[in-house]
């Protein structure tokens, strides 16, 4: 059963004002609305979208952020993705990549599914998790003003990754839907690095 | 029995690794894993990763490839049971990938909890279309992997090198 739409944040409107501003940053997105917010602000060269792979959309970020330590690396994925890496979160946090930084779009729900609750929407505390395990930076957003610092505070350099759960109205926005030609993708991807195809 | 000189196949490895410009590992250890393991830890141009659970390394690897360094994984037969749905990513993606698996299992096994996952090991790697390669001696470890380092980096295959557990030997109890 869906819960009171209790958080006033809007997912497309939280997204575009993360990326209003993206400069040289790279984007991961993780499968299912994620992609799509982050797709209905605008394709980029520079996005990396999964439509599967659950679990993996910050990993991924850290093998960018490894590879890429002269660029910013932003992972947005949704509460049910980041869940299903907790270890994922552990081994980040020991890596300690400084140009990593993970916004997980929270709705307390698998959205893509029909509105089950998540485990966040049992209580389970994303953004504590993240701080036990060590995370530069960990926070819950809950409103257009904590979003807005959240935003200022990421201009900063950080001395380790650095996650964000932004609390989000339990709603679906239609769907905004990128290639799901992984390797145009891919290959789009690396050539905005100055890399070949493969 | 006298045997000819088998390479020291963790050493070697190294060297191969280096060769083929892989500048990150990650792993999931494993005892047939260490000296290769300790050898890219001491490397001061490898970054080495150490992962909670085999398919992170799978993740990890693709990012590493969008960004254009080039990763392998290491992890145990055990290993490769986790990764499965992770593997739709290099695939479907057409990334390079080069999995390291040491054989649990297999032979002189004396812990039957290992069988079930050891012996499925090959069918499920191939069931989600990973190219899987065997060796079972010290000189076909070095060479097999060599040639994968080309397969993966250079030819965009996701490769599975089963290291048998003949070669690793039988654990000490």
């Amino acid at each position: 059963m869906t819960q009171p739409l209790t958080h006033v944040l809007d997912r497309r409107d939280a997204v575009a004002c993360l990326l209003a501003d993206r400069g040289d940053t790279l984007v991961v997105t993780g499968l299912g609305s994620p992609t799509y917010d982050v797709h209905a602000h605008g394709d980029h060269d520079a996005n990396y979208y999964l439509w599967g792979a659950m679990g993996g959309a910050a990993l991924v970020g850290l093998g960018l952020a490894c590879a890429r330590p002269e660029r910013r690396v932003l992972v947005i994925t949704g509460d049910g993705e980041q869940l299903m890496a907790l270890g994922g979160l552990a081994t980040i946090a020991a890596a300690r990549p400084t140009n990593l930084d993970i916004v997980v779009l929270d709705n307390e729900h698998y959205g893509e599914t029909g509105m089950q609750t998540s485990h966040t929407g049992l209580g389970i505390d994303l953004a504590a998790v993240a701080a036990a395990m060590g995370f530069a930076d960990s926070r819950t957003v809950t409103t257009d003003d904590e979003l807005a610092q959240l935003i200022a505070d990421r201009t900063a350099p950080s001395t380790g990754p650095r996650l964000a759960v932004l609390k989000i109205r339990a709603e679906n926005r239609p769907r905004s839907m990128p290639s799901r030609d992984a390797v145009f993708i891919k290959n789009r991807f690396r050539a905005h690095l100055g890399l070949t195809p493969g | 029995m006298e045997r000819t000189a088998e390479p020291d196949w963790p050493a070697e490895l190294h060297g191969v690794f280096r060769r083929a410009r892989v500048a990150h590992v990650s792993y999931v250890p494993d005892a047939g894993h260490t000296a290769l393991i300790d050898r890219c830890i001491a490397d001061a141009d490898m970054l080495t990763t150490v992962l909670t659970t085999e398919e992170e390394g799978i993740a990890i690897a693709a990012g590493a490839w969008l960004g254009g360094t080039r990763s392998a994984i290491l992890m145990q037969s055990s290993g490769v049971g986790n990764c499965i749905n992770m593997l739709s990513l290099p695939v479907i993606a057409r990334v390079p990938l080069l999995m390291l698996v040491t054989m649990r299992g297999e032979w002189a096994e004396f812990n039957p909890w290992q069988n079930p996952m050891g012996q499925a090991t090959e069918a499920s790697l191939r069931a989600i279309g990973v190219t899987v390669l065997r060796a079972d001696t010290a000189r076909d470890v070095v060479e097999t992997v060599d040639q994968a380092t080309t397969m993966a980096y250079d030819g965009d295959q996701q490769i599975a090198v089963l290291i048998g557990q003949r070669l690793l030997g039988k654990k000490q109890w």
